[in-house]
């Protein structure tokens, strides 16, 4: 395989995937390589896809068969302590009619595919089973191709797009990205149980079309920083786990043992009682934020996706930033594939896109958000404890008056998190997203 | 309706190369220099087990999350993507 080709690029996720459709739909020669079997073959997310970005990409995406599992109707929160919970959710029927498919659940080996396919129809040429293990540079040091593990599998390329993912030894062999450290990345561990569509409808109170997300914290992490879900699939439930990878090491905690735990929450096991799990898969968040986004662009090169950093960890955004990011590259490869100049100044307009996109304004908004959570163990132990505390004694009739009640709780608080510190965690907490 | 970890990882399909895509760097420093062993635990895979004092790698299960990686105290683990096809292939991901 010595072929020359316009735009190389690394990984068929959402990223990879977006910048494709747009540029083989332009007529520029694109190649892109998969390591897996088959695209979607090494991708996991909670499950959640933006109608939103992806008509951006393909406007006609429904009619070109997406494999969407449910439309999101209803996103639900929880604030759980070791076996009680506060919910909160929001349904809104607008998102069965004039906005539906502004947020669905997919499973990835499933889009990443079909996606992937569309990108060939558009005439991109796709090569799974192919893993790039270094990047061509000429004397100067400009990307000029790939790498791949085959035979003879040098690929030439003018410019290369990195859409390799959150772990990339990629990254870490040529230095495009520094490598991360374990506090940059959250583990999280996944299950996909199988149930019967009508009993998912039942317990979620959907119909057969729509579905639930819950986004969860608390102590099912075991006092680490952390998430868990539960997402809706057609025929199945997606529960999740996460933990930040620094703090599991410190915890001995294993991660199959947190997903075991949570799934027995009593808030958890009456949703996926009775199903069978077909799948357990982990993969990396990519935690760290705004301050671990790499230089996005250089000579001969672009980052996009989760391989650049790009995750919104409060508003579980992620693959939407990979095909927002994708587009903006895909774009400005164009523009310099007209110029001819495949130089850092050239491909400098990504940069400057991003940053005026909602892809690096919300990304820069919350960049102290994952520093808040990492520095405020509470969250996760203590304030979840004085949470079910209080709700507890308020729930409780039991003869004994309100006041009275009011003054436990409040003697609980300082003896668990103090009145000062509560206030500073409230403070620190709403500085980091406001 | 609690699945073990060697029961999870049944559920999943796996194309396995003979070769390993993970080995440890030098056996000598998990032995006498590593204090936490965090393989041990961060895996979610249960790649790495005790057997006597030293670790053996069990690459057939490998998730390819990438967490020993970075997450060995020492970078003390060679760590590549299994060749191109191989390794877990996702049914639903």
């Amino acid at each position: 395989m010595n072929e020359s080709f316009d735009v190389a690029i690394v990984g068929a996720g959402p990223a990879g995937t977006s910048a494709a459709c747009i540029l083989a739909e332009a007529g520029i020669k694109t190649i892109v390589f998969e390591r897996g079997e088959y695209p979607g073959a090494k991708n996991m997310s909670g499950g959640v896809l933006y109608g939103y970005n992806l008509a951006q990409i393909l406007p006609d995406y429904i009619e070109r068969g997406c494999p969407i599992e449910r439309n999101i109707i209803e996103s639900r929160i929880w604030y759980l302590s070791k076996d009680a919970g506060y919910s909160i959710g929001y349904r809104d029927n607008i998102f069965t009619k004039e906005r539906k498919n502004n947020v669905f659940t997919v499973g990835r080996a499933k889009f990443d595919r079909w996606f992937a396919e569309q990108a060939k129809k558009k005439g991109a040429l796709v090569v799974p089973g192919t893993v790039v293990i270094d990047l061509l540079k000429d004397s100067t040091g400009k990307v000029t191709g790939v790498v791949t593990n085959r035979k003879e599998g040098e690929i030439q390329a003018k410019v290369v797009l990195l859409a390799d993912g959150v772990n990339s030894p990629l990254a870490a062999k040529t230095g495009f990205r520094a490598d991360l450290n374990p506090e940059h990345v959250a583990l999280a561990v996944k299950e996909v149980i199988e149930l019967a569509p009508e009993v998912i409808e039942q317990r979620f109170g959907v119909s057969s079309t729509d579905g639930v997300t819950t986004e969860v914290l608390g102590e099912m992490t075991g006092g680490m920083d952390g998430v868990a879900i539960i997402y809706t699939n057609k025929g199945s439930i997606s529960i999740s786990v996460g933990a930040n990878l620094a703090e599991l090491a410190k915890s001995k905690m294993k991660p199959y043992d947190l997903l075991e735990a949570y799934k027995q929450h009593p808030m958890v096991a009456p949703l996926v009682a009775g199903g069978k799990p077909i799948e357990y898969t982990a993969h990396w968040l990519a935690e760290g934020g705004y301050k671990t986004i790499p230089q996005l662009a250089g000579d001969g090169y672009l980052i996009a996706g989760d391989s650049a950093m790009l995750f919104n960890a409060l508003h579980r955004e992620g693959s939407n930033l990979a095909m927002a990011s994708g587009k903006m590259a895909a774009e400005t490869i164009k523009a310099a594939l007209r110029r001819n100049d495949f130089s850092k100044q050239s491909l400098s307009s990504y940069v400057t896109n991003m940053n005026n996109s909602f892809v690096l304004k919300d990304m820069k908004k919350y960049q102290n958000f994952p520093g808040f959570l990492y520095d405020t163990h509470q969250l996760f132990n203590e304030l979840p404890q004085v949470a079910q505390f209080m709700a507890r004694e308020m729930l409780t009739v039991n003869g004994i008056n309100k006041k009275q009640k009011q003054k436990s709780i409040m003697d609980e608080i300082r003896k668990k998190l103090g009145l000062m510190n509560l206030a500073r965690i409230a403070w620190r907490g709403w500085r980091s997203v406001k | 309706m609690s699945v073990k970890i060697e029961d999870k990882l049944f559920l999943d399909r796996f194309k396995v190369d003979e070769e390993s895509h993970l080995k440890i760097i030098n056996p000598d420093v998990c032995k006498n220099k590593c204090k936490t062993q965090a393989c041990l635990y961060i895996c979610p895979a249960y790649v790495y087990r005790l057997e006597g004092d030293r670790i053996s790698i069990n690459h057939e299960g490998c998730l390819e999350c990438g967490s020993c990686r970075i997450g060995c105290p020492h970078l003390n683990i060679d760590w590549r993507f299994p060749k191109g096809g191989y390794g877990i292939s996702h049914k639903f991901g």
